[in-house]
């Protein structure tokens, strides 16, 4: 099939795809776009997780034929231009990136949890990050990336206010 | 491979019809895995995402339908109230990205005994209605699961929605797994209390071939409750209930647990949710998810 989607605002085509591959492999090998990571294959890590019509989705249980018509918005859309948006900003502060690759999953995951709860407890956190295994940094500098971007979007929110 | 978008539940079912061995999906979360693996290679996928009348709630004459493509966060979101012990087993199925995307028709169509939704909709009298370019039916679940990731539907038909009645009564789903989040059930235990026709309602999960009722359980907890006077459990009820219930699974050594570990999980987790159910009935709360 031909495939036409919507990929961070912009419209894209790809040709000869497989209806049952994946939606991760359609971002990656098609559409040049390696920021979602290809872990497991099988929902399990997080690292794939992407916006599918605005609503956080692990890329690899997508299936392309799925994604025809869609709006998908991966890791790759979450900074404006050369400026990041406030999660990413706040992982690399709180030193919450080691090896990376499970870092876009978590990214897009934060940043759609910090939009439904801008003030999120602990255990909110933790809960919505069920789905983003890390295999180097313990977490803990996560939990703090997290913390400090929704502080930091508050901070925000009372200077507009 | 061929891939079947239908843009209407009409064209959904004259698709399976044409194309019977079309595998049905939806949110993906268990038909993408095999084909990314390569165990699924069907001759085609019948994607179900654009047919609008699958992702909807409605409730009426005292009981709710519920969309077989309504994915599990907008089922504990927006139902969590009504159906209690069902939105306890959502949230324990997968991950947030997971329960996005998954369904509860996906869920009954792969009808694995593991299944986390499987339990609560036995416990609570649920049908399953189904539907082909023949017509339509109802199957109630306890008849809906005919063996190992086995179900009742013809190969023509297509799980439209689920029915069953808002809880009237305490509710409470638990499992067992090696961790608190993305895990595959060891086993699990759904209870339901229906104080309007003073019945319990139980559901067992990854302890048989397939899910089931524990009818002895039942029969034997219906009779020692007292609905009237709403009396506190005595121990021993809750312990011989934990038993019976124990005693209708019929669990299997894997790698995931053994069978006596099973059995005993079960029995601990029958007299505590049952503890809980009739403490919440007692003093009047409902307990939500």
């Amino acid at each position: 099939m031909r495939l036409t989607v919507t990929v961070n605002g912009q419209p894209h085509e790809a040709d000869d795809v497989w209806e049952g591959e994946s939606l991760l492999y359609v971002l990656r090998e098609r559409l040049g776009l390696p920021g979602s990571k290809n872990a497991c294959e099988q929902g399990e890590c997080g690292s794939c997780t992407v916006y599918l019509d605005g609503v956080p989705a692990c890329a690899c249980l997508v299936a392309a034929g799925q994604a025809e018509g869609r709006d998908v918005r991966t890791v790759e859309g979450l900074a404006d231009g050369e400026r990041l948006d406030e999660v990413q900003a706040a992982f690399v502060e709180a030193g919450a990136v080691q090896c990376g690759f499970c870092t876009p999953g978590l990214l897009v995951q934060t940043h759609d949890l910090l939009n439904r709860k801008p003030n999120p407890s602990d255990a909110e956190i933790r809960e919505s990050l069920a789905g983003n295994l890390c295999r180097c940094t313990g977490y803990e500098k996560i939990m703090d990336a997290v913390r400090l971007a929704a502080q930091r979007k508050a901070t925000e929110r009372k200077a507009h206010a | 491979m061929e891939f079947l978008r239908p843009a209407s539940w009409r064209e959904a079912l004259e698709g399976k019809a044409a194309h019977p061995g079309a595998t049905p999906i939806a949110g993906g979360t268990d038909v993408m895995v095999g084909i990314n693996f390569d165990h699924l290679r069907p001759s085609a996928l019948l994607d179900l995402t654009g047919v609008p009348e699958l992702t909807g709630w409605s409730e009426a004459n005292e009981a709710l339908r519920i969309g077989a493509g309504l994915p599990y966060t907008r089922l504990i979101n927006e139902l969590g109230d009504r159906v209690p012990g069902l939105a306890i087993a959502s949230r324990t199925v997968g991950s947030p990205q997971i329960r996005n995307r998954g369904t509860l028709g996906g869920n009954l169509g792969s009808a694995s005994p593991a299944g986390d939704g499987h339990p609560p909709l036995l416990a609570s009298d649920a049908l399953i209605e189904v539907e082909s370019v023949r017509g339509k039916r109802l199957i109630p679940a306890t008849e809906f699961f005919t063996g190992v990731k086995r179900n009742a539907l013809a190969e023509d038909e297509l799980i439209a929605a689920v029915h069953l009645a808002p809880a009237t009564g305490p509710q409470q789903f638990s499992k067992v797994g090696t961790r608190n989040a993305m895990v595959i059930a060891m086993c699990t235990f759904a209870i339901a209390l229906h104080p309007d026709r003073r019945q319990v309602g139980t559901g067992i999960g990854s302890a048989a071939p397939t899910p089931l009722r524990a009818p002895v359980a039942e029969e034997f907890v219906n009779a020692e409750l007292d609905w009237e006077r709403r009396r506190p459990l005595a121990e021993s009820v809750a312990h011989r209930f934990g038993e019976l219930v124990a005693q209708a699974a019929s669990p299997i050594d894997d790698v995931r647990g053994t069978a006596d570990y099973r059995r005993h999980a079960l029995a601990v987790m029958a007299r505590r949710t049952l503890s809980w159910v009739w403490h919440d009935h007692c003093s009047g709360r409902q307990e939500c998810a």
